[in-house]
């Protein structure tokens, strides 16, 4: 098991919403009767607050979403992805791995330990959010499959199921949705693969049943529906690399220094402040600083974006 | 058909149109203001005045050709749509300036530093004076020079299209869209020259 994370954001102090006070409830409830669906999000580690930062709603993070399989509006997702056939779910893992296999996602979930994470969300558009996710180490996970010596990074792809997802018959971007890690940035323990929000089951406009959440790096890496995970020796392609190259690196690590060629990363937008709404600083690597700049020291990360 | 719409439109007074087209900034701002819209009500806003305005233009630039091809006549419209389409961009521009931006110093880098935004303003900027030279003492001062001002509304409208196109992420349609329209009202314009084989020499 991966080093566990002590968090800089917890529920304990933070403006609580009222569907965040009723979690507890819904989850005993959940207990009671065997976990909704196949009850992914599951469990929570209270602690000391060390912040005032907001939590963002339910409504405000299940309702303002980037998934451009299902539209490139930022109401589409949750309008559309209902659609979206989750159950059964699984995740093929390959490539340097000692054990590749098709993982049932019950599987998967019965192995792990999910825990409530809250983290920063810094969407590359220069808005943000607060999102009380439940999940676990992505490192658990590549572990149970068996990272072998050679494995440099891990590429992941999204679902592609052009009958259920309305955006993918546009060619917005070059589907399936492929993002990738170099392995210490997966391996890292802040780097959780997410099956909860508030406690309740991950919604589809969300990335259901299975995400992952990188916090230091922009909102986009963090790819949704996970159905792959191949380990590779080399840099794997993104998305949004191939894309636009001169817009969206491999690494896309938040960073203030460091600005989108079309805005500024200076600042970002806290959603939920309504229509005077003051910007605020952008923090180094979303205010994750002290635990990943490590991981590229040396590097110059105007290059390296 | 056409007696009937030219009758009708005959008899709708200007200002209404005015008051008819000023009611979509409003019901938008209530929206924004009322958490309606979005959960980010400010670029939201921001959007819909700019769609606005733009549709604005592709109305306008189609007034003549509808005229030209299919006989509409509505030119006694022309002028409120062209003004309301400055009121929009105006309204478009403030909101990003004061909600979105905020920051005085950073309006004036974001303008030479990114191209989008260098574009709009440089449509919003040409079009300034046509807004200020739509009044009937404008015309008969500037005389034929007047029209030629005018012209000046393809290139902006052009430019409009381009920014909308230039500020959307990956490869979407609906801006491309509005160009295309924008590119085909303004080759219906084209005055294409008669055949010439069988001119007597």
């Amino acid at each position: 098991m991966a080093h566990r994370w002590t968090p800089d954001l917890t529920d304990a102090h933070i403006t609580p919403e009222a569907d965040f006070l009723n979690r507890r409830q819904i989850m005993k409830g959940m207990a009671g009767i065997g976990l909704s669906g196949i009850g992914l999000a599951l469990g929570a580690t209270p602690s000391v607050a060390k912040t005032n930062e907001k939590l963002n709603s339910w409504d405000e993070i299940t309702g303002y979403n980037n998934y451009y399989e299902f539209g490139t509006g930022k109401d589409d997702p949750a309008e559309h992805a209902h659609r979206l056939t989750t159950a059964p779910w699984s995740v093929t893992i390959d490539g340097l791995v000692d054990r590749p296999a098709s993982y049932n996602l019950e599987d998967i979930m019965a192995k792990m330990t999910v825990e409530e994470r809250i983290y920063r969300l810094r969407c590359v558009e220069a808005w943000s959010m607060v999102v009380p996710w439940n999940g676990f180490e992505l490192a658990d996970l590549l572990n149970m499959a068996g990272v072998q010596s050679g494995a440099k990074y891990v590429a992941f792809e999204t679902v592609l199921r052009p009958d259920e997802m309305p955006g993918v018959s546009y060619p917005v971007l070059d589907w399936p949705y492929v993002e990738g890690l170099r392995l210490d940035e997966a391996m890292h323990p802040l780097t959780i693969m997410a099956s909860g929000i508030y406690g309740k089951d991950i919604p589809k406009q969300n990335g259901a049943p299975l995400r992952l959440v990188v916090p230091w790096k922009y909102g986009f890496k963090s790819i949704k529906s996970v159905v792959r995970m191949t380990l590779t020796d080399r840099e794997p392609p993104t998305s949004w690399n191939k894309a636009n190259a001169r817009e969206y690196g491999f690494y896309s690590n938040v960073n203030p220094k460091v600005d989108h060629p079309r805005w500024t990363q200076a600042s970002e937008r806290p959603i939920g402040g309504g229509l005077f709404a003051k910007r605020k600083p952008t923090r180094m690597f979303n205010g994750y600083e002290s635990e990943v700049a490590s991981l590229y020291k040396g590097m110059d990360l105007s290059k390296y974006f | 058909m056409l007696t009937i719409i030219h009758s009708a439109t005959r008899r709708v007074p200007i200002w209404s149109v005015y008051l008819l087209l000023t009611v979509p900034s409003v019901y938008y701002f209530y929206l924004a203001a009322t958490g309606m819209l979005s959960v980010e009500p400010i670029k939201a806003l921001e959007h819909k005045l700019g769609e606005f305005g733009l549709q604005l233009i592709v109305f306008g630039l189609a007034i003549t050709p509808l005229r030209r091809h299919l006989g509409l006549n509505l030119m006694r419209f022309r002028r409120a749509i062209g003004v309301m389409t400055y009121f929009y961009i105006s309204v478009h521009l403030l909101v990003w300036l004061v909600l979105d931006v905020q920051v005085l110093s950073m309006v004036w880098q974001d303008i030479v530093k990114r191209p989008y935004i260098t574009i709009g303003m440089l449509a919003f900027v040409a079009m300034t004076p046509l807004a200020l030279s739509s009044n009937n003492y404008a015309v008969r001062k500037l005389g034929p020079l007047w029209r030629r001002l005018h012209k000046l509304v393809y290139g902006i409208a052009i430019l409009g299209a381009l920014h909308f196109i230039m500020l959307v992420k990956g490869f979407q349609l609906e801006p491309l869209v509005y160009m295309g329209l924008i590119l085909l009202l303004l080759v219906l314009r084209l005055k294409l020259p008669k055949p010439t084989f069988f001119r007597p020499v």
